[in-house]
Formats: C-alpha cells, structure tokens, sequence
C-alpha cells in the first residue's frame, strides 16, 4: 500500500512540474520552427509569473491576472521579433537581453507594487479540478488544476497546427528556408512575428501557472531556470511537438522522485539530490540530441537587399 | 507589344554598381537571352524585377503599365515567375506543400486536394513532378521541374530562368529546351539567362547582353553570331584555354583503390571508387553536383575518413591520413569552397602562408619580413590585384582563387587535387586558373581536376573519368570523349 502511494504521489507531482515546462517548450517550439530562438525564455516565464500574480493580486482575478501575463508574454515576443527578426540583431544576444530587461523590469515593478514586506504577500491561486473524490486512491493524479490539463491537451493542438494548418505550413517554411518562402511571396517578417508572439504568451502561462496554481506568491527565484530546461528540452524533442510531453514528464518524473527521496533519509548531500534532474537531462539529450535536426535557418536572421 | 520594359535600373552594393542603368524590353512569347560573364549583373537585374532586390533607380513597365514591385508577392502578382540559381524550395517540405507556400486563403491544408491540383497543372503544363515526394528526395532537375511548375501553376506568364542548364545533364538539357519551346507557342514569355553562347543562340529569339553592369546591347538572335556575341560579352574575341596535343604520360603518382566513405548524414557517398593519375597528366572528374565530388576532394585532402579502401601518392599510404599527412606528402589541395578555406580577417600575405607556418618562424616568432617578401612575389607571379596588407575578406572570387593557387601551387606538389576550381568566377580569372593547372601538368604534376563544367573538363583533362551516385561509371580517353557519351555516363548509364 505504501508503494502505490509513493507512486501515486509521484505521479501527481510530475504531472505538477511538469506543465510550466510543456508550455514553456511549446512556447519556444513555435519560435524555433519558426527559425528564431528565444532565449528571452527564461525572462518570458519570470515577468508571465510576474504579471500574473500582480494583475490578480491587485484586481483579485485569477483570470484577469492569467490574461495579463499572456498579453505581457506576447509583448516580450513582439520585442523579441523586433530585436532578432526587423532589426537582425544576433538572436543569442537578442533573447539573453530580453531576459536581463525581463526580469529586471519584473523585480522593479514588484518592489513597487508591493514594497518590501517581510511576509511574502500571496493570493488564493486556482484550485485544483476534483475530477475524483478525495477518498480515491487515484485521486492525486487525476485531482490537478486545470493549466495542467489545457497545457497536455495544447500538445495535440500545436502538433496539428505546425503539420496540418497553412498557418504551420508558413512556420516550417520560414524557419527551414527563408528565402523560398520570400521567393513563393510570403512575408518572412510577418510570420516570424506571429510564431514568436505565440510563443511569448505561452511561455509567460508557463511561468504564471506557478504563481496563479502551483504557490499562489511570487518569490525572485521562482522560475529558477525552467526556461533553460526548456531549450535543453526542445533539443529532446528533435523540435516535434508530442515529444515535448516525453521530455517534460522525464524531467517532472525525476525532479519528483529526487525530492521524494531527499525525504527518505538517505545520507548523501542533498545537493546530489538536486542535480539529479539536469543530470538525466544532460545524459537524455546526449542520447536523443544525436539524431536532433534543427530547423535550418536556426539563428540566421533573414535579410533582402 | 511589350510584356516586361524596365528603364534605366540602377543598383548599388556599396561602392559596386551591380546595374548601371540598365534597359532591357521583352516581347509577349519570346524566348529572351540574358547573356554575360559571371558578375555582369544578370542575376541581380533579375532579382529586381521579381522584387528580391530592390532597385535605387529605374523604373519597371509590365503590360504597358508602370509598376512597384516591392517582394515576390507583387511580382507573382504581374505575372511574373523567377527560378532563381539556386532553387528557393524548402527541402524538408513535399513538392504539394512548396507549391502553395505562398497561398493564404483558408486556415487548414487539405493536402490530398492540393496534391490533386499540383498533378492537374502538371498534366496540364507537361512538366512531369511528383506531389508527394519530399524535396529532399529529388534529383537537381527534377527539383528544376517543380520550380518551373511552381511559377506556372501561379498564373506567371513571365518565366525567368537564372543559369537552368548549369545544373542538368545535357540531356536534361533537351527536355528543358523543349518544355521551353512548348509553353512559349501557348503564350508564355521566357527569360533566360545564362553565359552559354550555343544555349543561346539554339533557343533564343533575342539576346541583350550585359558587361560589367553596364548594357553592351540588344540583338536578334538570327542577325548575330557566336563570335559577335563572344565579342559583346567578354570585350573580345578571342578566349578559352585548351590543352594542346598529347602527352607522354609519366609514372603513377596517385593510386585510389576501391574506396568507400559516407557522406555526413552517414548514407553512402563513396561506392568503390578507382582512379589512377599519372605524372604530366590531368584526370577530369565529370559529374552532376552531388554525386560524390565533394566527399572524394574531402577525402583526399584529409578531412573525411573512407570505411574501405586504399589511397596512395607514390608509395606513401594515406589511406587513413591527416590534413597534415597529405600535406606532407605532397599533395596540393585547390578546395572547393575557398571561403572555408582562408580567414577572411587575415591579411593575404597571412593566408599564403596558412598551411605552411613552420617555414616562417624564427626563434619561435613569425618572421614577418620573409611573410611580406614570400606576398610580394606570389602576388606578382601569379597575377594577384592586391596588396600583401589587404583582408582576403575583401578580394574579389577570382583573386581570392589565385591567392589559394599561389598558395598551394608556390609548394611544387606533386599531386594537385582541383576541385571546381573556376566555379563563380569571370572568364579573365577562368583563363588564368585553367592555364595554371595545364602549367601544372606541363610540370610533371598528377593533377586531378573535380569540375562540374563539362566543357572545363573536355579542355583540359586527358582522360576523363565520370562519377554518379558515389561510382565511376567509366573512364575515356579524351579523344573518345564526345558531349553526348560523358551526357549519358553523368545521367547514370555505364560506358
Ligand atoms: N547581395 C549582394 N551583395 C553584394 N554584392 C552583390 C550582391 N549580389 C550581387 N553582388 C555583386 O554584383 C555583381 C553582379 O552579380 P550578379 O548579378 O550575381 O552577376 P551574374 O548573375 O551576371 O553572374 C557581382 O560583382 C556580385 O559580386
Ligand atoms: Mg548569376
């Protein structure tokens, strides 16, 4: 009895750590097919966990505070775009500044909103679905909030929109070779744009599903590098949406099982415990990342003269 | 009555002035020749009127209406369709998925209903392509079929063609030509560019020529000449270099048996591949782009491994050799992309010294004065316009190629491995680096010549070898080479 309920538990949390990362790594999906990649990621999250525990806070609208941190996901995309995409700035350089701006902005505006208070000032954040009663041995797994559940069903949808809409079909041909697409008269800009405004927003619900679900308050290391996981990701992925779910699960799944054992009095530093999540990745990635092909025009900004 | 008139189209790269105003008229159906060496602006006055570039000055006229054409979008829009030189198709994409890339009408695709129309304009315009099949998957020509087909199956009524036959077989050529011949009698109106007089003069109605941006005139093709049209496009009449008469052949200096490799995605580039080259003799390497040119030159110079085989120069084994071994041994290398390999921030008197470094050092520190005197007399002899101070960065293709020669030739090697030597460059440069390597053979050198340009390797080589698919489909004497014989081999039947 004692082991299904370590594996239940287990379970459930995976399911937990695991969904900022699902859309996170979808959020950069769309900006790496697209030919962009993002490293104002990290950022992203952080000022999406930001907004939205600041809009909801202060209008007392979990909603409220959801559509805030997308709306400011979509801006950072949008500044993104501007910087790599318009300005042809080097995309690494681009996506580390936005992440810099980002999360200062996200600090400052937190100092002033909320001062300097010695309790954390928190919110009631999204209750989890009671999809089976409590009194359900399995009900840890299927009891979770309701981002969790829109972000597993998103992976079908942005599958099914990369591969099967024309709108995907513009995504793939921009990101693998730009000047075909100019050349077959699409606006290169546009849609770049577009992939990574969508982008931006989702990543900013992967960083707002932790304050608004996950804690319900916003700390300065909340996103505690989820971003960089997701570009390490999105490598395991080999860029292919439905991947995404294997890889975030594997990181949910061991990230889950190194603090349960942290709790099981095994005398080995705790920090082993820690690394053991960005150790699996590492070894994951070196693994499946062989065979990764990314989209050819990766990193190259586009330009006509 | 005119279907395209642009006037007097200027554009600058820089200080380069690409097109200096330019007028260039075309007639509803005519098959049009845009005729000049590389670098005379043909490409460039073309990617303006598909909106690729955009112009600083001139004006574009279609259908007797003036025009702005700012992206491809609005040249699709006039009726106009390029197939550039380098083909714009996402590889990874089907050819149904590249045809409609730049439709936007409706949210999903319904790809078997696409692919249906793409085979209904296929059987319609006779150009034979395959819907599904990946681009990725195709051959160079059939990959030309699905441009030309894609710029149809948009309303064009107005095909340019950047350079097409560059990339066929001859016969593949003549199926070109006769596709062009047919849409032309239904109405179509061709652009054609190209540097090959008898292309020109075999299906065109009217030539302009173009000299160093600069327009050297307009002509009809059944009032001109080859030797006219020779004279507008290069200034003068008289060029080509030819290898004179036969040679005695000396002894075997370069021994390649039976070797194997893969190419970079591990699939088999290299099947069992033979070639002799003796001393004072070039060897021709024919063959379509990508049948295994590239891995065969990266393989002797060093920077790929074979799985099976043996390589000898002389009676060194360098089967399993480093760039250094080869090097060594006295292999001279003319590589195929001279941009990878020189630094582009290095002075040239930097890079002519680049794989020989030991040579220059004193006590451990370059020796500057001897790099500078080793620059000064490279460069005068073998023609460089550039100073030892000057970044290769800023040279142009033909002297950033003498500068490669002078550095690997100034070495007396042995063996010289060339490969696509003239690709990208005018014919002034062309002469001079075909003259080097018959120079090198006159020597004693084995030379091993890797081109892409049938008629380079019918000047120069003494016996021709023929690659497809990573195999040697046979190896002719030159005077049993005909066109039409190394034409099949390249399409893949054996001597
Ligand atoms: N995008 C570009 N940037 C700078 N220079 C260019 C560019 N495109 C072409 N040129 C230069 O313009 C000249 C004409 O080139 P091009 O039109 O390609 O010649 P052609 O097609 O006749 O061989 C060349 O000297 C070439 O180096
Ligand atoms: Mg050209």
């Amino acid at each position: 009895m004692d082991s299904v309920l370590f594996i239940v538990g287990l379970i459930a949390a995976m399911l937990r750590v695991a969904t900022p990362l699902i859309y996170g790594t979808l959020g950069e999906l769309f900006s790496e097919r697209a030919g962009v990649l993002n490293l104002g990621i990290e950022g992203t999250m952080f000022l999406g966990a930001f907004t939205g525990f600041a809009v909801a806070a202060t209008t007392g609208s979990l909603w409220l505070g959801l559509l805030g941190a997308i709306l400011a996901g979509i801006l950072a995309g949008l500044l993104m775009s501007l910087l790599s995409v318009r300005l042809g700035v080097n995309q690494h350089v681009a996506g580390l500044g936005i992440t810099l701006l980002a999360t200062g902005i996200s600090l400052f505006a937190f100092r002033v909103i909320f001062g300097e208070s010695k309790v954390p000032p928190s919110i009631e954040s999204f209750p989890m679905l009671q999809i089976l009663p409590d009194t359900n041995p399995l009900a840890p797994i299927t009891n979770q909030y309701l981002l969790t559940f829109i972000g597993i069903a998103l992976i079908p949808l942005v599958w099914w929109i990369i591969s099967k809409t024309r709108f995907g079909l513009q995504i793939r041909a921009v990101g693998e070779n730009p000047e075909a697409a100019d050349a077959a008269g699409l606006n290169v800009y546009a849609i770049r744009t577009r992939a990574l405004a969508i982008g931006g927003a989702l990543m900013a619900v992967g960083g707002a599903f932790l304050t608004l679900a996950q804690l319900g308050s916003f700390t300065f290391g909340i996103v505690a590098g989820r971003g960089w996981v997701c570009i390490a990701l999105i490598i395991f992925a080999n860029w292919h949406a439905v991947n995404v779910l294997w890889g975030a699960l594997i990181f949910g799944g061991v990230q889950a099982l190194q603090l349960r054992l942290q709790t099981q009095g095994i005398k080995l530093p705790y920090e082993l415990f820690l690394s053991l999540p960005y150790v699996v990745t590492i070894i994951a990635l070196t693994i499946a990342g062989r065979n990764a092909s990314a989209p050819s025009a990766l990193l190259k900004a586009y330009r006509r003269e | 009555m005119h279907a395209v008139e642009m006037k007097g189209i200027v554009k600058r790269f820089a200080d380069l002035v690409a097109s200096d105003h330019v007028d260039f008229n075309l007639e509803k159906g005519e098959i049009h020749a845009l005729l000049g060496e590389n670098g005379a602006g043909k490409t460039t006055l073309m990617r303006i009127l598909y909106g690729l570039y955009t112009a600083d000055e001139g004006q574009i006229i279609i259908n007797e209406k003036p025009v702005v054409i700012h992206s491809p979008k609005d040249a699709i829009k006039n009726g106009i369709g390029m197939v550039t030189q380098h083909f714009t198709l996402v590889p990874t994409l089907t050819v149904a998925e590249n045809m409609v890339l730049g439709e936007t009408a409706g949210i999903t695709l319904n790809l078997p209903a696409l692919e249906k129309k793409v085979a209904e304009a296929s059987e319609k315009f006779g150009i034979p392509v395959k819907p599904q099949a990946l681009i990725k998957h195709l051959s160079v020509g059939e990959r030309q079929r699905v441009e030309i087909l894609k710029a149809l199956y948009h309303d064009a009524n107005v095909l340019i063609l950047d350079e097409p036959t560059a990339v066929l077989v001859p016969q593949e050529v003549d199926m070109l030509f006769e596709a062009l011949t047919r849409l032309q009698k239904s109405g179509l109106s061709v652009i054609f560019i190209s540097h090959h007089l008898n292309e020109v003069m075999q299906i065109c109605q009217k030539v302009t020529v173009l000299r160093d941006g600069k327009l050297a005139g307009t002509v009809n093709v059944a009032d001109t000449n080859l030797k006219e049209l020779a004279n507008m496009m290069v200034g003068r009449e008289n060029f080509g270099v030819k290898r004179q008469g036969q040679r005695e052949r000396g002894n075997l200096e370069l021994k390649i048996e039976n070797i194997c490799a893969s190419d970079k995605k591990g699939l088999p580039a290299l099947k069992d591949v033979s070639l002799d080259v003796h001393q004072g003799e070039i060897l021709g390497l024919a063959g379509v782009s990508g049948n295994g040119q590239t891995e065969l030159s990266a393989v002797l110079c060093g920077m790929h491994k074979i799985t099976s085989g043996k390589i000898f120069a002389g009676d060194v084994d360098l089967s399993h050799a480093t760039t250094s071994d080869v090097c060594a041994a006295g292999v001279g290398r003319i590589p195929e992309d001279r941009h990878a390999n020189m630094v582009g921030e290095l002075s040239v008197a930097e890079n002519l010294i680049l794989d020989q470094m030991n040579n220059f050092v004193k006590n451990g520190i370059m020796d500057y004065a001897k790099i500078q005197k080793n620059a000064e007399e490279l460069i005068k002899s073998f023609n460089i316009k550039a100073s030892a101070g000057d970044r290769v960065r800023t040279l142009s293709g033909g002297n950033m190629q003498k500068v490669m020669l002078a550095r690997t030739l100034s070495q007396n090697p042995r063996i010289v491995i060339a490969s696509q030597p003239t690709r990208g460059l005018d014919v002034g440069a062309t002469d001079y680096v075909r003259t080097v390597l018959l120079e090198q053979r006159d020597r004693g050198a084995a030379v091993l010549l890797l081109s892409e340009d049938l008629e380079e390797i019918m000047a120069l080589s003494d016996r021709i070898a023929v690659i497809y698919g990573g195999r040697i489909m046979g190896i002719l004497p030159a005077h049993e080479a005909t066109a039409e014989k190394l034409g099949l081999m390249m399409a893949g039947s054996a001597a």
